[in-house]
């Protein structure tokens, strides 16, 4: 399966103050999103996540920067970390890689109709576009993604949260871009709404309008509904990288098997059954642990975890976990050291 | 601490509040009738804009009712008026809302905020007292008092707010807790720390809590019995158990089709 998207050894952080030491949000991130694939990416607030979201659909604006790194975009090398790539980035975002950020439903503007919005956007990227042609465009997609067209006509109070959610997200892929980015699509909406959007997102990718999703998220069980591989990030690293299932069910890194035993869905057996939470809180990234960031709260730890980085190591078919526990177990300690350039997602 | 047999903590009885008029009238609670024991769980479960948040807002006497009686051991509160009588009636029925970035004022620190609750106290509290009051209501969340009393909204995470303000609750000893969405801005990893805390609360101090979600995987984790709301009514009712097993309203059916699951993929 050919590559849509490569992320190789990404570092990015938010400088808010010269004298203040920075943030560093996402350190050393490698991941691949593959042609017709829908990825996830999981872990607790402030694991870097949203602002991988920026990083990946080109939208770095300060106090955000990236230190080093570099995209592959449907096969467009842009080398982040080198002068010139705000040029290379400004003719590729919205076109050949959208973002649906985080509360989308409140960019509509409460005044005006949707149809106004859609224009706007159409013609800031298609200059001379006319109202009818936009709205036509924007029709014809709703229609194809069994939403009514007359919410064109609407405006957002008329509209449910859910149903503006959905809007905004079928209107994101206007331009036809390759890759969706969407970041928490589903907070701040009610279960049901959430399963109409991810159904919407289902049949972006079936019917070929888009070409790969990368959904953020920290609800588990979501990601299962809808992506084909996750990547578990913690305190700015990828943890665990695999196909979903296996990744849920067979989780081999310690903080994805603390995440899934935190989680609570609905299940047969299960009631009241007390769950467990993951002790302690996430690391600050300004001054992280030294090792593994997750050995603090790590159940397995062991004496060099908190010395060094842990290894990336194989852990079955396309899956990776860096963990000096996992490693051992496996006895790919002394293979792993010499592969330590990141899990680029498997083959 | 249960209430012996002499009745209900809280009776509702035909709630009913509407918003607007004529052709724009909208029934935001209609017609609700129900009961908790002290100690009790219970959950209202529906979709957004299904009349939960109101009928919150209508047991803590936030908003007057359109119609209908509220009734709190044993006593008719529907028409409290005055300051003094709403503050003892809210030194007994406590709340937690969705949204700890809004919900805590950015210019109070902690302490400050668990004090002012504390004020609800109809006597006077002498500073030893009120500095117990608030470490015991801190410590109970698990957060330590000595780091977090003297900080802001800013300086905690979404979870740790979150249990702020489920202290700020605690401080005053409620009878009735209502949680309003209390998870729904956490993290996932967060979310099972505060319900694990909901269920420890009720079983030492017998605590009463009306849980309103909109998930019924989490309603059916903390609770005793379930409300089924839709579209201002409660279309059904019943134990936890019960409703899970058999539900028997379509809406009901379809909440729990929608909930996600890690079962086999339908």
């Amino acid at each position: 399966m050919s590559e849509l998207l490569v992320a190789r050894r990404i570092s990015a952080r938010y400088g808010v103050e010269p004298d203040e030491p920075p943030v560093r949000a996402v350190d050393d991130v490698s991941l691949v999103l593959r042609e017709g694939e829908s990825l996830g990416i999981a872990g607790e607030s402030g694991c870097g996540k949203s602002t991988l979201a920026s990083v990946l659909s080109l939208n770095i604006h300060p106090p955000l920067a990236v230190t080093a790194g570099e995209l592959e975009v449907a096969g467009r090398r842009i080398a982040l970390d080198r002068p010139g790539w705000r040029r290379q980035a400004q003719a590729l975002r919205g076109k050949v890689v959208a973002l649906l950020p985080q509360g989308a439903m409140n960019v509509l503007n409460p005044t005006r109709r949707v149809g106004d919005f859609v224009y706007d956007v159409l013609q800031s990227h298609i200059p001379g576009i006319s109202r009818k042609e936009a709205l036509r465009r924007a029709a014809e997609r709703f229609e194809q993604l069994s939403l009514l067209p007359r919410a064109l006509e609407a405006y957002p109070h008329q509209l449910s949260g859910g149903m503006r959610q959905r809007v905004v997200a079928v209107v994101s892929t206007l331009l036809d871009p390759a890759i969706l980015i969407a970041d928490e699509p589903t907070s701040a909406l009610d279960v049901t709404s959430q399963r109409a959007l991810l159904k919407l997102m289902s049949g972006l990718l079936e019917q070929r309008i888009i070409r790969g999703i990368i959904f953020i998220t920290h609800e588990l069980a979501l990601l299962r509904a809808v992506t084909h591989r996750v990547a578990i990030m913690y305190a700015g690293q990828v943890a665990e990288v695999g196909p979903t299932e296996a990744v849920l069910f067979q989780p081999a890194h310690p903080y994805t098997k603390a995440l899934m035993d935190a989680t609570i869905v609905l299940e047969t057996g299960t009631r009241r059954q007390r769950i467990e939470t993951i002790g302690g809180q996430p690391p600050s990234l300004v001054s992280p642990p030294p090792g593994c960031r997750f050995h603090p709260r790590c159940p397995v730890a062991m004496p060099v975890c908190s010395r060094e980085a842990p290894p990336v190591v194989s852990v079955g078919e396309g899956r990776s976990a860096a963990c000096w526990w996992v490693a051992e177990r496996l006895g790919q300690t002394a293979a792993a050291a010499e592969r330590r350039d990141g899990h680029a997602g498997g083959r | 601490m249960q209430a012996g047999g002499e009745g209900a903590l809280l009776r509702v009885e035909g709630l009913t509040r509407t918003f607007g008029q004529g052709r724009h009238l909208v029934r935001a609670v209609d017609g609700v009738s129900f009961e908790m024991r002290a100690g009790e769980i219970a959950c209202v479960v529906g979709e957004s804009g299904s009349g939960k948040s109101t009928l919150a807002m209508l047991l803590l006497r936030l908003i007057p009712p359109t119609a209908g009686r509220i009734f709190f051991d044993g006593r008719d509160v529907t028409r409290l008026r005055r300051r003094a009588e709403l503050r003892a009636y809210w030194r007994d029925v406590q709340a937690v809302f969705q949204d700890p970035f809004s919900s805590f004022n950015q210019f109070m620190t902690v302490r400050r905020v668990l004090g002012r609750t504390l004020g609800l106290e109809g006597r006077r509290l002498g500073p030893q007292e009120r500095a117990e009051r608030m470490a015991w209501a801190l410590e109970r969340v698990g957060l330590v008092p000595r780091t977090v009393l003297g900080k802001y909204a800013h300086e905690l995470s979404g979870g740790e707010r979150q249990r702020v303000m489920i202290a700020r609750a605690l401080v005053v000893r409620p009878r009735l807790l209502i949680a309003d969405e209390p998870t729904t801005m956490v993290d996932a990893s967060s979310r099972a720390m505060i319900l694990n805390l909901l269920l420890d609360l009720r079983a030492e101090y017998g605590m009463a809590i009306l849980f309103i979600t909109h998930d019924v995987s989490l309603a059916t984790y903390v609770s005793d019995t379930l409300l089924v709301m839709y579209r201002g009514q409660i279309v059904e009712r019943g134990d936890v158990e019960r409703v899970t097993a058999q539900p028997e309203h379509p809406y009901t059916r379809r909440l729990f089709a929608d909930a996600f699951t890690f079962a086999a993929r339908r």
